[in-house]
C-alpha cells in the first residue's frame, strides 16, 4: 500500500462534536501554510454540540488548493462512527491511520497508532486529537521549530497547557517518522518558502474584514448557523476598530437596527441565514422606501424551513432577489473566493450609500467555514468616501433628482430636517397621498436600478477565448469550477463566474452568444440563476449541473458531471 | 419662552390635513409634547429625532416640526435605539400606540427596557384598535365586545407597567391625555431621564372606545401623592398591579444604572457620534495583513 504524495494530498480528520477537530484543523493548516506549503480547510459538522460525527478535511498542494475534495488519502478517525459516517468517500485507496484497538476497526489499508493510550499516558484522552497532529507533521517532515512556535502562538493565553500539547506532539511525532521511514506513505510535496507569508482567513473573517474596509460602524445580528461566523468575527474586531457589535432580540429587530444606524450616520450591516432573513424582510421594503442603506449578509444553508441547519446550499437566490413588498432597486453580491470576499464586502457598502439601497453579500456555509492562505491585501486605493451631507435650512430628504438619488443628510449635521417615512411620501418625507407625487417617487426609486445596471460588476470569464462550451457559476462554486476546469483539459470550455448576480447589464448577453452549449453549475434544485439569466439576458441554459443534498461540489465530482454535460 | 412653541410646528400647519378624529386624544398628546419640548432649552428640532411606528398615534411627526423616523409597524424601538447609540448626541423619543408597542413590537419593548437606552418612549394607551375601526388592543379590557371579539375579549389585559418594571425599566410613569398640565411635567422628567423612560399615556378613542371614555380615565385614576417614594421597586409593582384604580405620575425610577450608549466600547475613549469618525484603511490593512 506504499503510496507517494507529489502534487497534493487530502487528509480528514473525524471524530465527534468536543474532540477538537476544530482545534488541530486551525493547529494543523497554520503550522503547515508556515511551513510553505499551500493549504485549504473545510469542515462538515452536525447540528450538536457534542457526539455526531463531525469531519474536517485538509488539502495541502504545490499548486494553491482552493476547493473541497472528496477523495481521502489518508483519514485519521478518533471514533468508530466517524469511520461509519464517511464511508462513502473512502476508497480502497485512502489510508486509514487510527487507534484500531480502541477504536475497533477493522480495515486493511491502514496503520495501526495507538493514540489513545499515547493520550492517557500524557495525562489525558482529549490530547489524542494533538497526537494525531504530531503523526501528519512528521509525514510532512515540518521542522520542530516551526511547530513549536506556531503553537506558543496559539496557546499563549493559556500558557499552562503548552507543555502537554507539546508532548503529545512529539509522540505523535515519533510514529509519524517511523511510517514515513517505512515508505507506506510519502509525501515530497513542493514547498515555497514565499506561502509562509500569506494570509490565512475563513470566509466568514473574509466578509467581515471586507465589510470594515467598506466602513462598517457596526453590526446587528440574531445568531444563526452558518451566519453568525461574521459575526464573532466582528466582535472579535471590535475593540481595535471601534465597531458597535449588538445582539438583537430576534431577526427583525436586527434589520430594524441596522437601518436606524445608518439613518443616523453609521454603516451597519446584518448578517444570518435564510431563515433569520425571511423575518427581515419588511426591513429590506423599509430600506427600499425611505432610501436608507443597509447591508445584508446571508450565509445559505439548506431550507425549507429549519432544513440542514450546517449544511450548504445555494437555495436563497430567490429569497434575496424577491424580497420584501413592492418594487425597488437593490444589488446583490456573490463572492467567489475570499479575495472577492474582501473586495465585494467593502463595495457592498459603498453601493449601499451611493444608491440608497438594501444591498446583499450572498456566501453559503461551505464558503464562510473554508479557509486557505491568499496573498497579503492591497487597499491603499480605498478611499471611503463619505457621501453624508451637511443639511441646509428646507432640506428635502427626496428631493427629485435626475439620477434618482437624493443627498443624504442625517439628523445633526447641517441645518434641516431630516424626515423619512414607510408611508408614501413627498420630497420632504411627509406621508402623502397625493398619487401625481406617487408616481413620481416610485419612478425616483426605480430610476436608480438603471444606474445600477450600467455599474453592474463585469463577469470573469476563465479557459479557452475562443469557447464553445460556456460553464456558469455563481458564488463558492468558482474555486471548484476553476480546478474542474483544469482537469477538463478540454479545450473551447471556458467558465463564466458572476460577482454581482443582480442587476446585470444586459450587455453581458454577448458572453453567451457565442457559445454553442451553456451549462449551469448550481447547489439547488431549481437552477435559480440559471432562470434569472433568461429573465435577464434572455441567456438560454442548456444544461444544468445541480446538488441539493447539502454537501459542496468537489471538483472530482464536478468534473464528472460536466464531462456528461458537454 | 412662548415662540420657541413654534419652533415645534410645521410652517403650514393651518393647512395640514390631519388624519385623527375630532376630539381624539392624539390632538391633546400633540400640544402637551410641544409645550414639554418648547420648555426644555436644551431640544431643538435639529438636535431631536422622533421616531414612530405605524397606528394613529404613529402619524404624530408628521404634524411636528423635527427629524423624523416613521417606520414600521412594531419597530420604533429598535430603531430609536441605534439612533442614540450611534449619535448619543441626539435626543430620541419613540412615540406610537399600545397595540405598536406592546402588541406587534411587544418583543422589542421587552428587550429594550432592558438594554436601559436614553431614549424616551411615549405610548399613546387608548385600549383600542383605532385605525383599523375598533379591534382589540392588548390593553383592552376584559369584557369589551368588538367586531372581533364577538363575544367579549376574554384575554389577559396587558399590563405595560408591570412588565417594564419587570425587565427592569429605569423610569416607569403613567399619566392621561385629559390633564395636560401635570402629563407635560411627567413628559419633560421622562426626557430629562438618564435612561429608558416609559410613560403610558392614557387617552380615549372618541370613535371605536365607547367604554373608556374622557369620563370613564377620570373616574378610574387618581394621581400619587407628593410623598409618593418611586424609587421602591415592590411599592412600585403592587401599585402597578392595581388596575381597579389606575396610579398616574412617576410609578417607579432608578438613577443609578446607565444607559445603553455608556456601557459601549465604542465610547470608552471617543465621544464623537460615529458619522464623525475617520475609518483608519491603513491601520485595517496592517490588521488583516498581520493574520498570517
Amino acid at each position: 500500500m506504499n503510496k507517494n504524495f507529489k502534487e497534493n494530498i487530502s487528509v480528514v480528520l473525524s471524530g465527534e462534536a468536543g474532540q477538537g477537530i476544530q482545534t488541530i484543523e486551525n493547529l494543523l493548516t497554520r503550522i503547515l501554510k508556515d511551513d510553505g506549503f499551500n493549504v485549504f480547510a473545510t469542515k462538515e459538522y452536525m447540528s450538536r454540540i457534542r457526539g455526531g460525527s463531525n469531519s474536517t478535511e485538509i488539502r495541502v498542494g504545490k499548486d494553491a488548493v482552493r476547493s473541497h475534495s472528496s477523495n481521502i488519502d489518508i483519514l485519521i478517525p478518533l471514533t468508530k462512527e466517524s469511520v461509519e459516517h464517511l464511508k462513502d468517500t473512502i476508497s480502497s485507496e485512502t489510508i486509514i491511520i487510527a487507534d484500531m484497538k480502541n477504536l475497533k476497526i477493522d480495515y486493511s489499508n491502514a496503520v495501526d497508532v495507538p493514540f489513545f493510550d499515547i493520550a492517557k499516558e500524557i495525562g489525558n484522552r482529549i490530547y489524542s486529537n494533538i497526537v494525531a497532529a504530531g503523526t501528519i507533521l512528521a509525514l510532512f517532515s515540518t521542522e520542530k521549530e516551526i511547530i513549536y512556535s506556531r503553537m506558543k502562538k496559539i496557546f499563549a493565553k493559556k500558557p499552562e497547557l503548552i507543555d502537554k500539547n507539546i508532548e503529545a506532539v512529539n509522540r505523535g511525532y515519533e510514529i509519524g517518522e517511523k511510517i514515513k521511514n517505512s515508505g507506506i506513505i510519502k509525501i515530497e510535496i513542493e514547498k515555497n518558502s514565499k506561502i509562509k507569508d500569506n494570509i490565512l482567513i475563513n470566509g466568514s473573517e473574509a466578509v467581515a474584514l471586507g465589510a470594515m474596509a467598506g466602513g462598517c460602524d457596526s453590526v446587528f445580528s440574531y445568531p444563526m448557523t452558518p451566519g453568525t461566523g461574521v459575526l464573532l468575527s466582528l466582535a472579535q474586531y471590535s475593540k481595535s476598530f471601534g465597531i458597535l457589535v449588538e445582539q438583537a432580540e430576534d431577526e427583525i429587530a436586527a434589520i430594524n437596527m441596522a437601518i436606524g444606524g445608518w439613518y443616523a450616520g453609521a454603516r451597519s450591516m446584518v448578517t444570518t441565514s435564510g431563515g433569520g432573513f425571511a423575518l427581515m424582510e419588511e426591513g429590506v421594503s423599509l430600506s427600499g422606501m425611505i432610501e436608507t442603506p443597509v447591508v445584508i449578509h446571508i450565509a445559505q444553508r439548506p431550507g425549507p424551513a429549519t432544513g440542514l441547519p450546517t449544511r450548504t446550499a445555494q437555495e436563497d437566490l430567490n429569497l434575496a432577489l424577491y424580497s420584501g413588498h413592492g418594487e425597488f432597486p437593490r444589488a446583490i453580491y456573490a463572492p467567489g473566493n475570499l479575495e472577492q470576499a474582501l473586495k465585494l464586502s467593502r463595495i457592498a457598502f459603498e453601493t449601499a450609500d451611493e444608491y440608497q439601497i438594501p444591498v446583499f453579500i450572498l456566501t453559503d456555509q461551505y464558503f464562510v467555514d473554508s479557509y486557505y492562505n491568499i496573498e497579503k491585501t492591497d487597499l491603499s486605493e480605498v478611499r471611503n468616501e463619505n457621501r453624508i451631507t451637511e443639511t441646509r435650512e428646507d432640506y428635502k430628504r427626496y428631493i427629485l433628482t435626475e439620477n434618482g438619488i437624493s443627498p443624504r443628510g442625517i439628523p445633526g449635521y447641517g441645518k434641516g430636517l431630516v424626515i423619512v417615512d414607510s408611508d408614501e411620501h413627498d420630497e420632504y418625507g411627509h406621508l402623502t397621498e397625493n398619487l401625481d407625487i406617487r408616481i413620481k417617487m416610485n419612478d425616483k426609486r426605480l430610476s436608480k436600478l438603471d444606474l445600477l445596471r450600467k455599474n453592474a460588476l463585469e463577469p470573469e470569464i476563465l479557459g479557452d477565448d475562443d469557447y464553445k462550451n460556456l460553464i456558469v457559476c455563481w458564488g463558492s462554486n468558482y474555486e471548484t469550477l476553476k480546478e474542474s476546469l483544469k482537469n477538463l483539459k478540454n479545450t473551447k470550455t471556458a467558465m463564466i463566474h458572476f460577482p454581482q448576480l443582480y442587476p446585470l447589464n444586459y450587455d453581458f448577453k454577448k458572453y453567451f452568444e457565442k457559445a454553442e452549449k451553456i451549462i449551469s453549475v448550481e447547489n439547488n434544485a431549481m437552477g435559480q440563476f440559471s432562470n434569472l439569466l433568461k429573465l435577464e439576458l434572455d441567456a438560454e441554459i442548456h444544461e444544468r449541473i445541480l446538488k441539493y443534498d447539502g454537501t459542496p461540489f468537489s471538483a472530482e465530482e464536478l468534473t464528472e458531471r460536466i464531462k456528461k454535460a458537454i | 419662552m412662548g415662540n420657541r412653541i413654534e419652533l415645534f410646528a410645521r410652517n403650514d400647519e393651518k393647512e395640514m390635513d390631519i388624519a385623527w378624529c375630532p376630539g381624539c386624544g392624539n390632538f391633546s398628546i400633540l400640544n402637551i409634547l410641544k409645550a414639554a419640548l418648547s420648555e426644555m432649552e436644551e431640544i431643538t428640532p435639529e438636535n431631536m429625532v422622533l421616531v414612530s411606528g405605524i397606528g394613529q398615534a404613529a402619524k404624530i411627526p408628521h404634524y411636528f416640526r423635527t427629524n423624523t423616523f416613521n417606520g414600521l409597524h412594531g419597530r420604533s424601538l429598535p430603531v430609536a435605539q441605534m439612533i442614540k447609540a450611534v449619535n448619543p448626541e441626539l435626543h430620541v423619543i419613540s412615540e406610537s400606540g399600545e397595540g405598536d408597542m406592546y402588541g406587534e413590537g411587544g418583543n422589542h419593548f421587552i428587550h429594550a427596557i432592558r438594554r436601559n437606552p436614553d431614549i424616551t418612549n411615549l405610548v399613546h394607551d387608548n385600549m383600542i384598535y383605532g385605525l383599523t375601526k375598533g379591534q382589540a388592543s392588548p390593553t383592552t379590557q376584559k369584557g369589551t365586545v368588538t367586531p372581533v371579539q364577538i363575544n367579549g375579549v376574554f384575554l389577559e389585559q396587558f399590563n405595560p407597567i408591570a412588565t417594564a418594571i419587570t425587565m427592569g425599566a429605569t423610569f416607569v410613569a403613567r399619566a392621561s391625555s385629559g390633564d395636560p398640565a401635570q402629563t407635560k411635567e411627567i413628559i419633560k422628567k421622562a426626557i430629562r431621564h438618564k435612561g429608558y423612560a416609559l410613560v403610558d399615556i392614557l387617552q380615549p378613542c372618541v370613535t371605536f372606545n365607547k367604554i373608556n371614555t374622557y369620563k370613564w380615565f377620570k373616574e378610574n385614576s387618581y394621581y400619587l401623592d407628593e410623598n409618593y417614594n418611586s424609587e421602591n421597586k415592590m411599592k412600585a409593582l403592587e401599585i402597578a398591579f392595581n388596575t381597579e384604580k389606575l396610579a398616574l405620575g412617576i410609578i417607579y425610577k432608578n438613577e443609578d444604572k446607565k444607559a445603553f450608549h455608556e456601557q459601549l466600547t465604542i465610547y470608552k475613549e471617543n465621544k464623537e457620534p460615529l458619522f464623525k469618525r475617520k475609518h483608519n484603511i491603513k491601520e485595517l490593512e496592517s490588521f488583516i495583513n498581520s493574520k498570517i
